[in-house]
């Protein structure tokens, strides 16, 4: 293997003056889970934005196969190969889910193509095509958000919160089906504020507070202490 | 029975049309989120350039109609995109709301400049030489059938769109959520063109087939329209289906109305606001989801000092003086009426400016207060000028409950429609008794408007009257300063930028929207005795919905927050009209079009052009040597005019070049220390001790 | 004597969906109250039922044992209760002494308005950028008007939603002082922070709040070590 598919080198980031990243370090190799854990307001999903060209870094560089992508446009970051699934339910809600789908036809494929995919790795979503997704339960909704991401053939794959109001089981299955996903050589970072889910599938992991890296390493045990003590402070 | 039937058929055709103009709005403004106020001014515009291909230039009818839908209509529709709504796009709700009013105006006096309103302009139904259809006992004319048959033809059309193709997938992409609908690869701006192309060809399509059944006029046209917003708001101004039901509902009741309202006095009136009323009532009935998102550049509320505002009293009053010491007697009439149009503005200073709630109704509103003063103060009672200002307050107060439940575009929308049920109906109602109280309004035709004894001085004169208009707009200006300045003022924009913070530091919504809409409903009654003074005689065209729209729009190009603004909209609705008004009656069309163009442009600079040419005259302000100059060439110039020694306009020119040049002279001699760059500082000019606060706050501010 | 504000079973739903289900807290005078749990819990809805911004669908909040449920904000602010919020809500055109001053023109010291605002003002810190215009401050500032704005009517309980968002470490600790005292003298604090060590210094007592209900409710001492409150956070604990 090649190095990482996916580097962050050094981002600094700031929102409305306020500087949220001070200079992050990260890498997401081909066919790997890194999971970016830590509490909310750490910067996890200003992070992602940075990743998918969305915000600018105001320092730092964002290699993409080793090749420097700082500050190409999110639309031709998306046309390279990376794919933003955001936060809440990337979906139209008054659309059925075929059109959702159909919405993904700019990458060239029919959409006769995006919809076969679709449905071969998501079966439900193949019964529910004619209804609007807004009516689907929410961990249908979350998958319908994944294929949509995953019928651009993305090599690199940046999911934000997916667990965001659905119920542990539902979270459990959606993270067995990113982790088919990377085993077909998508580099995969995923931002979660609850771990547990995310780590069970997880190659790396690393905890972000107060805007930087704070620990990273193969998730194992002394990575639930650190969390507790990120997420609820140090016992006093 | 047939006699319904015939009801029934007329009912669907006109709401056939109100259908397919209604639905040109929801798909621009759920696509767009421009509620487009114009909309039935391209449909109108479209309706007379259709008139001129077939008719003026006697083009076959099927290549005029494909001229105008596929040709102008579309270009239209790119050209507002373009030109007037991306720029605004970031701004506010407000500044969006503001362009389409100017376009509306805009349209309207280009349709009368272009297309004499004196000339009649008959358009023959299509296919009016063959035989009405006939459906058992009901007769269906062939231009019913075919407005009947487009309809659902559109509605058809659309549905495919929407649902079987790429972009119309994309347009609804674009409603549901528009950063997503970006994310992924569709083209925003694609949906947004198609939108307006779509919106102002449905309106074309609209406008052409209803001009046939009404007379081809500008005003009235653009009007009919307001059937078409009450069906868009049944639709939420989202969804189509309902969006048809809304136009059936209101077609029928126009078409019943008319055939079984007792024919009396009282009631044709309604027939003709019943669109409005119903669209009043849509508007409250209807949940709206709540504007989110705060405005991105929120426009500051300048604080006026006691200084500045006393100044500009003292210039109204020195400025009527002179106009009274210059003017000939009859032309005192006709410019006296800058002052009350001055106080009509002002209302809007605490109400738009201040608040936030933007109303279209104040001249409406003024013309309560005329109405009330003409009968009232019939003989000069002085009592009656404060019984104007309460009744019209009163008004205010009952506008401002149902105001509570709207807001942006919404309001403005109730407050048209309130404008436009007071000019259909209120206004045409003859003389009533309400619990042994006799209302008047303008008893079908006009009123006498007369001066008030001021503790025996009869004012009659134009000079006289001129001069108690603009103190009254002094006084009027003062006291608008000092509410900004004052503890009511300060809640008022609070109220703006934080409802939710205003209330649960225990302030009262209701008490404080009320008494801002009854103040300055009041301060309108005001101008509105005193516009009607200046007239004599007033009707009520001349306080209707339109003719306010100028006034609303100039008051926006001098920034709704200063208390300037009534000055400078007096000044600048009535003097350019009134110096050029030897060269023709076209005049009057064209300042309207420059007020709209101005309008559209300076919706850029949303803080109005008063806080610019504040700037810009400062410096001569603190120039002594060159003031006292400045004021001694206009005391010249004055007192050759007041002497008539010398050609008036030749002394206009003189007194404009030499307040110009020495403007110019006072900006270079006094370069302002800011001008001077921060990077700069130490260097061309000394160093002072408080830079590097200033510096480190200006970075930490910048991010 | 009953506690001085209480929550009682408060449940709200947005379109079937339970933001809020059968949540009861009370606050006590002279204590600070920690409101925590992951986002989406549910956090900013039981404010805007506090203060009344929100009906809830059932429950009762009551002020000194009295039922204050069916009245609108204003009433409750008079009764001494005021809040900041979690999206700023600042009078973005005024300035910042204006801010204050709205506020102490509505409330218990209205007579001498403006001394009640300076006095916050030099309080907090604020006075030397009492004439910025309150939308151009950076948002550790902007909170902290909020805040001030919020204290101006000398309230008997106070409501924080993420008061120390975007300060620095020192601007917090300073902040943490300025709650135990204002529990020192006699206020009710509720407070909703993401920032633990803020919340776990000054807190008397820390409710978590998750999906809708309280999971727990302790000493922050306790609450720090509680399983289910890691749970909460982090999902299912890892075996």
């Amino acid at each position: 293997m090649s190095g990482p598919l996916l580097e962050l080198d050094g981002i600094r980031a700031a929102h409305g003056g306020i500087t949220v990243l001070h200079g992050v370090n990260l890498a997401v190799e081909e066919g790997r889970v890194v999971a970016l854990l830590g509490p909310n307001g750490a910067g996890k999903t200003t992070l992602l934005s940075v990743a998918a060209g969305v915000h600018p870094p105001s320092a730092g560089r964002l290699l993409l196969g080793g090749r420097d992508a700082t500050g190409i446009h999110p639309r031709d970051l998306a046309r390279a190969g990376v794919c933003l699934v955001p936060q809440g339910r990337g979906v139209f809600p008054n659309l059925s889910v075929r059109d959702n789908l159909r919405m993904m036809t700019f990458t060239g494929r029919t959409h006769e193509e995006i919809e076969e995919i679709a449905y071969a790795r998501f079966p439900v979503l193949g019964t529910r095509r004619a209804q609007p997704a807004g009516t689907l339960s929410g961990g249908e909704q979350q998958m319908l958000a994944l294929a949509r991401g995953i019928v651009t053939d993305p090599a690199v794959l940046l999911l934000d919160e997916l667990s965001m109001g659905l119920a542990p089981l539902v979270v459990a299955e959606l993270y067995e089906l990113v982790a088919d996903i990377a085993r077909q050589g998508v580099a995969v970072l995923v931002v979660e504020q609850f771990a547990a889910a995310v780590l069970k599938i997880a190659d790396h992991a690393a905890v972000l507070a107060r805007g930087r890296v704070q620990w990273q390493g193969h998730p194992d045990s002394s990575l639930h202490a650190e969390l507790s003590s990120y997420y609820l402070g140090s016992p006093i | 029975m047939d006699q319904f039937l015939a009801f029934t058929v007329v009912g669907l055709s006109t709401a056939a049309v109100y259908a397919v103009i209604g639905t040109g709005l929801v798909v621009t403004h759920a696509t767009t989120g421009v509620f487009n106020f114009a909309h039935g001014a391209a449909g109108m515009l479209s309706a007379f350039a259709y008139w001129q291909l077939a008719v003026g230039w006697g083009w076959p009818v099927p290549l005029a109609l494909a001229f105008v839908l596929l040709v102008l209509a579309p270009a239209f529709g790119l050209f507002v995109e373009r030109v007037l709504m991306r720029p605004v796009q970031a701004l506010g709700e407000a500044e969006r709301l503001v362009m389409t009013v100017a376009l509306l105006t805009g349209c309207i006096a280009l349709a009368r400049w272009v297309w004499d309103p004196n000339t009649a302009r008959p358009l023959t139904p299509f296919l009016a030489d063959r035989p009405a259809l006939r459906l058992g006992p009901a007769a269906v004319t062939w231009h019913q059938a075919i407005t009947m048959a487009v309809a659902l033809a559109i509605a058809a059309a659309l549905w495919v769109l929407l649902h079987r193709t790429r972009a119309g997938t994309e347009m609804r992409a674009s409603v549901d959520d528009r950063a997503l609908a970006g994310l992924t690869g569709a083209d925003p701006l694609r949906a947004t063109r198609l939108a307006w192309v779509l919106g102002i060809q449905l309106a074309a399509v609209g406008g052409i087939l209803i001009a046939p059944a009404v007379a081809l006029d500008a005003q009235q046209l653009s009007l009919l329209i307001v059937s078409a917003y009450t069906a868009a708001v049944f639709g939420r101004l989202r969804s189509l289906p309902l969006t048809f039901l809304g136009a059936l509902v209101v077609g029928l009741l126009e078409a019943y109305l008319a055939g079984y309202l007792p024919q009396n006095d009282y009631l044709p009136g309604l027939r003709l606001a019943a669109p409005a009323l119903l669209l009043f009532l849509a508007l409250l009935a209807f949940p709206h989801r709540r504007l989110r998102g705060r405005d991105r550049t929120p426009v500051r509320v300048p604080l006026p000092t006691v200084r500045g505002s006393l100044l500009l009293a003292g210039t109204v009053v020195l400025f009527a003086l002179v106009l009274v010491t210059v003017l000939a007697e009859d032309d005192l009439l006709s410019y006296g009426t800058l002052f009350p149009l001055g106080v009509i503005a002002l209302s809007f200073v605490p109400l738009a400016g201040y608040t936030g709630q933007i109303s279209l109704c104040q001249l409406s509103i003024a013309g309560i207060g005329a109405v009330v003063w003409g009968h009232l103060g019939a003989h000069g009672e002085l009592w009656a000028l404060p019984v104007a200002m309460l009744v019209t307050a009163a008004v205010g107060a009952l506008i401002a409950l149902p105001a509570l439940r709207l807001s942006g575009i919404y309001l403005a929308l109730g407050t048209a429609a309130f404008a436009v049920v007071l000019d259909r109906w209120i206004f045409t109602l003859p003389a009533f008794d309400v619990l042994g109280v006799r209302i008047t309004f303008f008893d079908q035709g006009s009123v006498t408007v007369s001066g008030p004894d001021l503790f025996g001085l009869r004012l009659t004169s134009p000079s006289q009257l001129l001069v108690l208009s603009a103190v009254c707009l002094a006084l009027a200006s003062v006291g608008v300063a000092a509410l900004r300045r004052g503890r009511f003022g300060r809640r008022l924009i609070a109220l703006r930028d934080s409802e939710a913070a205003y209330a649960t530091l225990g302030g009262r919504l209701l008490v404080t929207k009320t008494a801002v809409f009854a103040l300055s409903a009041g301060i309108a009654g005001l101008g509105g005795a005193l516009y009607g003074m200046q007239l004599q005689t007033v009707t009520a065209d001349q306080f209707n919905l339109i003719a306010g729209l100028p006034i609303f729009l100039i008051a926006v190009i001098g920034g709704l927050g200063a208390v300037g603004t009534g000055l400078f909209t007096g000044i600048a609705f009535v003097l350019p009209a009134q110096l050029m008004s030897g060269l023709g009656s076209w005049v009057h069309d064209v300042t309207a079009l420059l007020v709209a163009l101005a309008g559209m442009g300076l919706a850029h600079s949303p803080s109005g052009v008063l806080a610019q040419m504040r700037a810009e005259w400062a410096p001569l302000g603190r120039n002594r040597p060159l003031l006292c100059g400045l004021l001694g060439v206009l005391g010249v110039c004055w007192l050759l005019a007041a002497l008539d020694v010398a050609n008036g306009w030749l002394l206009l020119a003189i007194a404009l070049v030499t307040a110009l040049l020495l403007r110019v002279r006072a900006a270079a001699a006094q370069r302002p220390p800011t001008d001077i760059p921060p990077e700069w500082w130490g260097v061309r000019r000394p160093w002072r001790s408080e830079d590097g606060e200033v510096l480190s706050r200006a970075t930490i501010a910048a991010g | 004597m009953p506690p001085l504000l209480r929550a009682e079973e408060i449940t709200v739903s947005f379109g079937g969906r339970r933001a809020l289900d059968g949540v009861s807290l009370t606050a006590e005078a002279g204590r600070v109250t920690g409101l925590i749990g992951p986002n989406g819990a549910g956090k900013s809805t039981l404010f805007d039922v506090v203060c009344g911004l929100r009906r809830p669908r059932t429950g009762r909040i009551r002020l000194d044992g009295r039922d204050i449920t069916r009245e609108g904000p204003a009433r409750r602010a008079r009764r001494g209760m005021s809040r900041t919020f979690q999206h700023l809500e600042l009078f973005g055109r005024l300035s910042v002494r204006d801010n204050l001053l709205v506020a102490a023109e509505l409330g218990p010291g209205r007579r001498h308005a403006a001394r009640t605002a300076d006095a916050v003002l030099a309080r907090l810190g604020l006075t030397g950028v009492a004439d910025d215009a309150a939308d151009a401050l950076p948002t550790g500032l902007a909170r902290l008007v909020e805040v001030g704005r919020a204290l101006v009517l000398g309230p008997r309980v106070l409501l924080l939603d993420e008061p120390a968002a975007g300060q620095d470490a020192e601007e917090t600790r300073r902040f943490a002082a300025l709650l135990r005292s204002l529990a020192d003298e006699g206020t009710a604090v509720l407070l909703v922070e993401h920032d633990m060590s803020l919340v776990m210094s000054v807190c008397d007592e820390v409710h978590v709040l998750d999906l809708g209900a309280v999971v727990a409710s302790g000493p922050p001492s306790r609450v720090q070590t509680d399983e289910t409150v890691l749970t909460a956070y982090l999902g299912e604990v890892r075996p």
